[in-house]
């Protein structure tokens, strides 16, 4: 069976089905192991001291937060491009995921910033950017939920986060570009990680942990999605036929 | 285990994460079952997804 055999929504939720448990398993091993690892193996840093532990989620929620908004851009390609009948049903489903990674990315940055930089929020270029993409993930949410037709919001959806999606270089680059409080990248880099390798190890599995949560909340919320737009298709073509004067539902393609 | 003057920053930053995760885990199993339960309601006034050619081909 080919991949795009899978854009049939049937096929997609069989499949939800299979891999959800393993995916469930997997991510509670690697958060149980990061957790150990950041909590007992790892040590202090001679600068940070023991708030080097708020960066094992900090900087996985920060990368995820990308992650999440890089799906939905992709998703919106398939959704304008090719009409993949799931892609915006992937879209609608990760915004929430994002908005939620990049809160806990701000959140836990602030409470990070306190001891560190002696402040909880400075505007700069890092940090804006990052706002700015919470805010773009919550006009998206609401976008959808403003447009009754599925397909026509995924359709105005898809535009937004391709318009949106500039944000992204600017967020990855902002360090670089400008001169921001915020330190440069020290993981991923192209003459390799700076970070000694008993803090970059329990980094590494958190990371893990945080991407295989967002798949299996991500595979979830997509079947709640469909089954969504089930509902709304069964419910339309009731009414339909309860009134045969008006107009016929339309059943949308995920559906 | 002492984490110092700034332990309140760390179990701060961890419970705050604990929370967001435990309500996303909670937003995707709530929506779950309200369209499992939509669904079964529209299955019990006899509204389903199989088409009345599909229904007439079962009746034979």
């Amino acid at each position: 069976m080919a991949f795009w055999d899978y854009a049939n929504p049937t096929r997609f939720l069989k499949l939800v089905q299979v891999l959800l448990p393993w995916l469930v398993g997997l991510c509670v091993i690697f958060f149980a192991a990061g957790l150990y690892m950041s909590f007992f193996m790892a040590p202090e840093d001679y600068q940070q001291g023991n708030t080097v532990r708020i960066m094992y989620i900090h900087v996985p929620a920060a990368w995820l937060s990308m992650m999440c908004y890089s799906v939905m851009a992709l998703s919106s390609i398939g959704t304008l491009v090719w009409k993949h009948p799931l892609a915006d049903v992937s879209a609608k489903s990760a915004a929430p995921i994002g908005a939620a990674f990049t809160f806990m990315a701000l959140v836990t940055g602030s409470l990070w910033g306190k001891p560190m930089w002696g402040t909880y929020w400075v505007w700069d270029a890092r940090l804006t950017s990052v706002l700015v993409l919470l805010i773009m993930y919550l006009g998206l949410m609401t976008l959808w939920r403003t447009m009754e037709d599925p397909i026509k919001a995924g359709k105005a959806a898809a535009v937004l986060t391709l318009v949106g999606a500039l944000n992204l270089p600017v967020i990855k680059f902002s360090v670089d570009w400008w001169n921001t409080l915020h330190q440069p990248a020290s993981v991923v880099r192209m003459d390799g990680p700076t970070i000694h390798p008993d803090i970059l190890w329990p980094l590494m599995v958190m990371a893990t942990a945080f991407t295989l949560f967002f798949f299996v909340i991500h595979l979830m919320a997509m079947r709640n999605e469909i089954m969504r737009r089930r509902v709304r298709a069964l419910r339309l073509r009731a009414a339909a036929s309860s009134h045969p004067g008006t107009a016929a539902a339309t059943a949308q393609p995920a559906e | 285990m002492d984490f110092g003057s700034h332990a309140g920053f760390i179990f701060a930053s961890y419970g705050l994460c604990l929370l967001t995760i435990l309500a996303l885990i909670a937003w995707v199993r709530f929506d779950k079952a309200h369209q499992d339960r939509s669904l079964r309601e529209l299955a019990e006034q006899g509204i389903t997804r199989a088409r009345p050619e599909n229904e007439s081909k079962n009746a034979r």
